[in-house]
């Protein structure tokens, strides 16, 4: 197995062979043969990783969202339908949202979310045969970071997935090493769009151009990178 | 373990007025007993050899955010929104407790240990402050002390029921 891990597997193939007992398999798109215990991958074509103590996944380049469980998303409101916001969250799918979900939202007073707000919220239900339901509240009722943002002010874009998966790792220092010259606030959804806000146009910019070349960047490139904009950006 | 019989109240006990419902639960209990019994005689089953169910060796985790431990999506440097420079922080205490517990659980002596030692520390300060003569027979007591306690766990449990007392049984009620 150790051999492998870092090299491309392709969908079908079977991994089972390589694999020791007590693994465990991350994949949004992992199929499972019926009959016996043997993993191959439908669509995903990328490197196999491997991670202590026993866990295998596929990581590959994709832009394409799929919904799952626990994830926070950053959504778009595109209609409401008598008790549920129907939300763009850039699945294959819209997700409901309902309105009695947001911090301290009641049947007489519902929260003030209006068509074309972007929210922050999270996946309660997740599956491929039902249709993804989303929260703002955490399990205690708090928001807790959640629910609409962007009223006053700030930019969305889009990135591929892999790249979110990159810049919300505990190692990465981008947004550290952004924070130290720049004031800024930035809310990162796990389908690939990430809010941004800044005082100024060019400082929103610089900071959406440093996302997004930073994905093939290691920490030390994206020190130098932003100590660059940094420069740049009061006028050296 | 010997299967112990529940012990039931006599019928002079549940003909009393005060034992009113608990005489009621139990009839309640063996006539819902009686009634599962018809259910199960009704049904039928086929005679076919027991289908196998494969145990998965594997655990299936969907989220990535899981696997490799991402942050929560929400930064602000600065004061932009001390909101959410507060939750950063709550969430950075959090991680920082956490390596605190898992190095604590790494160098802390467990609980058999300590005893242990404990055990071994009072029987030598006991020794030093005893006159030389009763030495001898601090170390006789401090041996007999254990292998009574050797002994006791070898006696089976159902010697053990025989020897205790009986109870007062409190009704039930509701």
């Amino acid at each position: 197995m150790v051999d492998s891990v870092g090299k491309v597997v392709l969908p079908g193939e079977n991994l089972t062979d390589l694999l020791g007992s007590d693994s465990t398999f991350e994949s949004s798109a992992w199929s499972r043969n019926t009959t016996g215990d043997r993993f191959s991958d439908r669509v995903k074509t990328w490197f196999l990783k491997f991670k202590e103590p026993n866990i295998y996944w596929v990581d590959s380049f994709q832009k394409r969202y799929i919904p799952q469980r626990g994830d926070s998303v950053i959504g778009i409101i595109t209609t409401k339908a008598g008790d549920v916001f129907r939300v763009d969250v850039g699945a294959s799918e819209l997700a409901t949202l309902p309105y009695l979900a947001f911090e301290s939202a009641t049947k007489r007073n519902r929260p003030d979310v209006k068509v074309g707000d972007i929210v922050y919220c999270k996946f309660l239900v997740a599956n491929k045969d039902m249709e993804p339901e989303l929260v703002c509240i955490d399990g205690s009722g708090k928001s807790a970071g959640l629910g609409v943002i962007g009223r006053d002010g700030g930019m969305l874009l889009q990135v591929p997935i892999n790249l979110v998966q990159k810049v919300l790792s505990p190692e990465c220092v981008l947004f550290k090493t952004l924070g130290k010259n720049l004031k800024y606030e930035v809310a990162v959804g796990m389908n690939g769009r990430i809010w941004i806000k800044c005082h100024t146009v060019m400082e929103t910019i610089a900071v959406a151009n440093a996302i997004s070349v930073s994905q093939h960047m290691t920490n030390q490139d994206i020190q130098k990178m932003c100590s660059q904009m940094a420069d740049s950006l009061v006028g050296f | 373990m010997t299967n112990v019989p529940k012990s039931s109240l006599s019928k002079n006990v549940l003909q009393m007025k005060f034992m009113q419902r608990s005489a009621l639960q139990i009839e309640k209990e063996k006539s819902e007993e009686e009634k599962q019994k018809v259910i199960d005689d009704e049904h039928w089953v086929l005679d076919l050899p027991e289908t196998e169910h494969k145990e998965s060796r594997y655990v299936i985790e969907r989220s990535i955010a899981c696997i490799e431990e991402l942050q929560y999506g929400r930064f602000s440097f600065n004061g932009c929104n001390p909101e959410v420079e507060k939750l950063m922080k709550i969430h950075s205490k959090d991680k920082e407790l956490e390596a605190a517990a898992t190095r604590e659980a790494q160098n802390s002596v467990n609980d058999q240990e300590m005893a242990d030692r404990y055990l071994s520390l009072s029987h030598t300060i006991a020794k030093k402050f005893a006159k030389k003569r009763k030495h001898a027979e601090i170390d006789e007591s401090f041996d007999k002390a254990n292998d009574s306690m050797d002994i006791e766990e070898e006696i089976p449990k159902s010697q053990k029921k025989k020897s205790s007392k009986r109870k007062f049984m409190k009704p039930k009620d509701e």
